[in-house]
């Protein structure tokens, strides 16, 4: 339908073209089929009407866009009509904004970032994870020895209600309790949902406030893992070290490796940011905000996973050593996957710095 | 007068928002970087959507538990249980999906920057990749929704940390003002731009209008009076087609080129005025000599 109306339209122009007494006109009307149809694939384009477009106009649309671009070269330099160049103009950026949009889809894109785009990024920031580890394992023994050194440190560092029932001068059979798997599986799924959502916001805003150069997230890094450490304090004076390790490993080795990237990935940023290098400030940010962006997509799934373990497994499983066992098999795999998963082949031309 | 001042701050504004874009086949592209209003207009209307369609969905979801609260079995729990977990998962979709959903879409465009005519685009001119748009909206949080929950929330006044927090906060918030590509933290770091995004529809053409050059002879004094300025101004008014404003242009024109103004066929007048001043114009424009208005 669209097409014929269209055909239409060009034998009109070409009937008139004789009737303009401008030469710049006259160059207008001979294109104005070319453009007229390269503007309806645009439209379609742009509604994402991909099946009402025919195969020969979708073939064309690089012809048509490199013409449409030269007549407006050409106008800029011999016409004075100011609709037709603004028209142009319009015209050309549209099309330039199709041929070089966004292209991949969600899933091509999700099946690229599994398969080794995903894993390369975290390779290429290793020196980052390095200084956010640094910054998780000393805010973890920072917040032990704080605690082991003064109790009232305990309760400015653990908010009453994370606490529950994890006081200083509890029992150890009250401690026990708090680790203590439960029979069924009622409610587990909101308290997995609700797990998710807030973690996640936790670590997205480690990644965002990385922009400052880094310091405000590593200054997160260290608070959240003081609060860690805080506890494990509590649970070691009574004696429960093992089975809280191994309590906090089913979801904690996914959860805590989430939030690892996410700093990192931030601390990417403001590193890049504050020692550019040769590039600009601007280049630089905008390379490594990329490469960093995809690593928090990772960890965001990450989250959903540790999710999972922390609302299910880890309320359903009973005893220290199957614990033990899960979380140490998803820090193995998480290891493995992030160390030997080539990069896909064409992934190289597109984020290199 | 002021009018005429409004439209020149206008007219500034919208020079100092040009860009010149290279493709990477080597062709510069006009680009205008979207005005600071439309873009917290966009937001204010993409804020707007998630926030009615967040509530549409509660009040969907809570007619669906009390409906299975009155059928009253034992699965009661699980169900609601599973619709609590629903609700979650789609309020943190509407937090950070929504953006990235319409914005990884071929417009490149949430629904709020369609409507203000504006879209996201790659600094560099190469193509918008999915981790661009997935760095930009990230930092969004940073930058719209933790300031927003802050200021919310009612922890504001707390002595000196609570005016350094909200420093802070504004920091990010006013980032797009203190640049001059209204770049807000989020576009400096995924390397995008927010830029206008018009589509013109292709005007008639100009002198397919009956030709009056055997009527009305202008001679090579009388069209070198105006220039290209002077041209367009002469296309806005013909294409408007207002009888008034023509009149008071043939005027205008008359006075200037020393002709004894008539009454009636204005349209006439100013049509065959027009293509004899464009060829004119157009033809010395072949030879390399461009003349910007009747200033120059």
């Amino acid at each position: 339908m669209a097409l014929n109306l269209f055909r239409k339209k060009v034998a009109e122009a070409a009937a008139d073209i004789e009737a303009a007494s401008l030469r710049s006109d006259q160059f207008r009307l001979e294109r104005e089929g070319d453009w007229q149809r390269l503007e309806t694939i645009v439209e379609a384009l742009e509604k994402g009407r991909l099946g009402r477009i025919a195969d020969d106009d979708l073939l064309e649309l690089p012809v048509l866009y490199r013409k449409a671009a030269s007549s407006l070269s050409v106008a800029r330099e011999t016409s004075l009509d100011a609709a037709t160049l603004a028209y142009l103009e319009s015209l050309v950026r549209r099309a330039w904004f199709q041929v070089y949009g966004p292209r991949s889809s969600l899933f091509a894109w999700a099946r690229r970032f599994l398969g080794g785009g995903w894993s390369a990024s975290v390779r290429e920031i290793w020196l980052d994870i390095c200084i956010a580890l640094f910054a998780m394992i000393s805010g973890t023994v920072v917040g032990y020895l704080l605690v082991a050194s003064d109790r009232g440190w305990y309760y400015s560092l653990v908010s009453g209600g994370m606490a529950g029932g994890r006081q200083p001068g509890a029992s150890r059979e009250e401690l026990a309790e708090t680790l203590a798997s439960t029979e069924n599986a009622d409610g587990l799924g909101m308290f997995a949902a609700y797990l998710f959502s807030n973690n996640s916001a936790v670590c997205i805003m480690a990644f965002a406030l990385g922009f400052c150069f880094g310091i405000p997230t590593l200054l997160l890094l260290v608070y959240n893992m003081a609060l860690l450490g805080a506890m494990l304090w509590l649970f070691a004076d009574a004696g429960l070290t093992w089975e809280f390790a191994a309590w906090l490993s089913v979801h904690g080795t996914t959860e805590l490796g989430a939030i690892l990237l996410s700093g990192a990935a931030g601390m990417h940023i403001g590193r890049s940011m504050a020692f550019p290098g040769r590039r600009s400030v601007l280049s630089a940010a905008a390379a490594s905000g990329r490469r960093a962006a995809q690593v928090m997509a990772g960890c965001v799934l990450m989250l959903v996973v540790a999710g999972l373990l922390e609302g299910y497994a880890r309320q359903l499983l009973p005893g220290a050593g199957p614990r033990a066992i899960v979380g140490g098999l998803f820090l193995a795999g998480w290891v493995f996957y992030f160390l030997l998963m080539p990069r896909p082949r064409d992934h190289g031309t597109e984020d290199a710095p | 007068m002021s009018s005429a001042s409004v439209t020149n701050r206008l007219r500034s504004s919208q020079l100092r928002r040009q860009r010149e874009l290279v493709t990477p086949e080597g062709l510069s592209l006009p680009l205008t970087i979207a005005s600071r209003g439309a873009r917290v207009g966009a937001l204010l209307l993409d804020l707007i959507i998630i926030a009615l369609s967040v509530v549409a969905l509660v009040l969907l979801l809570l007619a669906f538990g009390t409906n299975m609260a009155t059928i009253g079995s034992g699965e009661v729990g699980g169900a609601v249980e599973f619709l609590v977990v629903i609700l979650i998962m789609l309020t943190f979709l509407a937090r950070y999906g929504y953006f990235l959903f319409f914005e990884l879409g071929p417009r490149g465009a949430t629904p709020g920057k369609r409507i203000m005519g504006i879209r996201v685009a790659a600094r560099d001119g190469g193509r918008l990749t999915a981790e661009a748009v997935i760095a930009r909206n990230l930092l969004r949080d940073v930058e719209v929704f933790l300031p927003a929950t802050y200021l919310l929330s009612g922890e504001a006044e707390q002595g000196v940390m609570g005016v350094a927090a909200f420093v802070w906060l504004m920091c990010f918030v006013l980032f797009p003002v203190f640049n001059k590509d209204r770049l807000r933290a989020g576009d400096l770091v995924a390397g995008t731009w927010v830029v206008e995004a018009s589509r013109v529809k292709l005007a008639e053409a100009m002198s397919t209008a009956p030709d009056r050059s055997r009527d009305f002879r202008f001679g090579e004094e009388e069209l070198s009076v105006y220039g290209e300025h002077e041209l367009q101004v002469l296309e806005g008014v013909l294409r408007q087609d207002n009888s008034e404003a023509m009149h008071e242009v043939m005027l205008a024109i008359c006075n200037k080129i020393g002709w004894e103004a008539g009454a009636g066929h204005e349209r006439e007048f100013l049509e065959a005025f027009y293509a004899a001043l464009r060829a004119h114009l157009e033809r010395n424009m072949r030879f390399g000599k461009r003349k910007a208005d009747k200033f120059s």
